[in-house]
């Protein structure tokens, strides 16, 4: 039984086949990358196994459960985490705020205690605060703490949408272009996180993304889309040479 | 400038940011508990207005400042307190026993009304509420048995636990314990799991499903929250006003307290209380210059010989005496906030002290607005 699996996913909306039949296995520590051009169903199948979109065929395992049926707030509890191809920050929250909100999953007081912010409250807080204080010296992001979202720039937003992330305490990381929008040095910075992510922290990690030279440099395997349907699984340079990618990517 | 060196995590969990915080606070409690001993009763009941505004304030600011979710139909809330408070109390039902029926019953309509926001998004919501509130006046109008209609209903004044609380000052320091108390609470939430949850569902409804927000029980902690403080507003509204009648609660007062929220500041509770400061004293405040410009200008026309002065006190006078001038100038001045100070009182407020903390360094482009990136393919 492989760690997260996903078995004859689809999705139709109208008549379009936006996710056709998808079958993948991500093993347990692995950097698993899907590519495809654009509207190829990339970030549908991240919407899908984030339960924003409801599959109209197939089915989802994680960790030995069938996730296929399972309500959308109940994801980050099971350890799955993910980021958002445009941004989804709260904006008009500081950054700290930003991150115990991603302790949400894990929180156990209930309206009352908070209400009276009961001294178990004000544990639970703190205990929260130094989860979230380890992802920030994780990533690098200690200066902004205090600032609100509006405040950063692009690049510290993205990498706040990672640590935002990590603060649920994944099993299964999903991110949806973690490089769009981010300068050389940036991206650089990005795939040694990305590693970094699965080796110290053992996190798996599922990635949508168009850099190739990212994509080389962290994947362990490639799975590449068009139209839905899947064209081609291997190594990195394996899905690169595959004929039927390069007739997806360039015509012919 | 003042530096805050911050050595521990509790210092960012504490009510107040530091010491010096702390005794700005401290020293506006004691000028808030000694207003009594130096005003007049006059003063001291429109001072009492301003923590009941403050507690609705409160109310629809934990709604639209912090969940996102505008509400037209808040009047009908304040109007099932008032008279659900006024009911049980001409019931004999004790002072304590009778407000907390009152407050529960609103958190239930609350609840009952919150249903439809976890459908419905932005102006349809807001137009539901209208509905509710439209209703509900309906209601306290033909439900006679109850409210009595359009008779009216006396409401006596409190007394809790023996205790007689009759006069102005007494009744002033009744509001003013429980909109600390309010105050107290809801900051208590916006440091817990449920205020990051309602600021979460603002922002990005979709970011916060992914993180672990159950939306619809978050929506309907804020609308039944929400509607729980209307009630208590709404308690002692009834007693400040004495005689509940149906057409006290309608629409014009749900826009009241958006006006509150918005012209004190969306998203923040001082822009609660700074909004219920304009709302409560703005009408005493026309009412004064309408008598005082006319004579004032009169006087100094006397005193300077020139006729033109005591015509245009008198003209000044006459137009503050028009009907619907009091709209107007709340109208008027909702418009200027919007378009010069989006954040309100509270943002003019920051920016102010941002001045006068940073002299004589102050950049002009502090709190310049910077265009923000359009979002492409946001999903709603």
């Amino acid at each position: 039984m492989s760690f997260f699996s996903v078995d004859n996913l689809s999705i139709n909306f109208g008549g379009i086949k936006a996710v056709d039949g998808v079958t993948f296995d991500v093993n347990k520590g692995e950097v698993f990358t899907i590519i495809g051009p654009n509207g190829a169903g990339k970030t549908t199948i991240f919407n899908l196994v984030s339960r924003i979109y409801q599959s109209t065929g197939g089915k989802l395992t994680f960790d030995g459960t069938d996730i296929t049926n399972v309500p959308p707030h109940r994801i980050a509890a099971l350890g799955i985490a993910r980021t958002f191809q445009n941004i989804e920050l709260f904006e008009h929250a500081t950054l700290l705020q930003n991150l115990l909100l991603a302790r949400h999953a894990h929180k156990k007081s209930n309206f009352f205690s908070e209400l009276m912010f009961l001294p178990s409250v004000r544990r639970m807080e703190l205990e929260h605060r130094e989860a979230v204080e380890k992802a920030i010296d994780f990533l690098d992001l200690q200066q902004y703490r205090d600032s609100f979202i509006v405040n950063l720039p692009y690049g510290v937003r993205k990498v706040t949408e990672l640590a935002r992330a990590l603060c649920t305490d994944p099993k299964l990381l999903l991110l949806d272009e973690p490089s769009s929008g981010l300068n050389v040095e940036e991206t650089e910075d990005m795939a040694f996180w990305i590693q970094d992510i699965r080796n110290l922290l053992g996190i798996t990690v599922l990635m949508v993304e168009h850099d190739m030279s990212l994509v080389s440099a962290v994947s362990d395997r490639v799975l590449a889309l068009n139209y839905g349907r899947p064209l081609a699984m291997g190594t990195p340079g394996e899905v690169q040479s595959h004929p039927e990618v390069i007739r997806a990517y360039l015509g012919g | 400038m003042r530096f805050q060196f911050k050595t521990s995590y509790n210092q960012d969990i504490r009510l107040f940011k530091d010491k010096v915080d702390a005794s700005w606070y401290g020293l506006l409690a004691v000028a808030v508990l000694i207003v009594p001993a130096l005003m007049s009763d006059y003063y001291v009941g429109e001072a009492t207005w301003v923590f009941i505004y403050a507690i609705g304030g409160i109310s629809l600011m934990a709604l639209v400042g912090y969940t996102g979710l505008v509400s037209l139909g808040h009047a009908a809330f304040l109007g099932i307190g008032a008279y659900g408070h006024a009911y049980f109390l001409q019931h004999g039902v004790p002072w304590v026993v009778s407000v907390t029926l009152a407050v529960a019953i609103t958190t239930a309509s609350g609840i009952v009304v919150g249903l439809p926001a976890l459908r419905m998004t932005g102006i349809y919501l807001t137009i539901a509420t209208l509905a509710f509130g439209v209703i509900i006046q309906e209601v306290f109008s033909r439900w006679e048995s109850v409210t009595h209609g359009f008779a009216g209903m006396p409401v006596e004044k409190p007394t809790i636990f023996g205790v007689p609380f009759h006069d102005e000052w007494s009744f002033y320091y009744l509001c003013l314990f429980f909109l600390v108390l309010v105050l107290w609470m809801t900051r208590n939430l916006l440091r817990s799991p449920t205020g990051r949850a309602w600021i979460a569902i603002r922002d990005s409804e979709i970011a916060a499903q992914s993180m672990g927000v159950n939306l619809a029980i978050y929506k309907s902690i804020a609308f039944a929250y929400s509607a729980g403080l209307m009630g208590l507003a709404g308690a002692l509204f009834a007693h400040k006003i004495a005689y509940l009648a149906p057409d006290i609660f309608t629409i014009l007062l749900s826009i009241q307290f958006l006006l509150l929220v918005i012209v004190g500041g969306l998203g923040s509770l001082h822009g609660a209380v700074f909004g219920a400061i304009f709302v409560a004293l703005l009408p005493p405040l026309i009412a004064i210059l309408r008598d005082s410009i006319p004579a004032s200008m009169n006087d100094a026309a006397a005193a300077m010989n020139i006729k033109l002065l005591a015509i245009i006190g008198e003209g000044i006078g006459n137009f503050l005496k028009k009907p619907g001038v009091e709209a107007g100038i709340f109208g008027l001045i909702l418009v200027l906030v919007i378009l010069l100070e989006p954040l309100g009182m509270y943002g003019r407020w920051v920016k102010i002290r941002v001045f006068f903390s940073t002299f004589p360094m102050y950049r002009g482009a502090t709190f310049k607005r910077q265009k923000s990136y359009m979002r492409s393919e946001r999903l709603r």
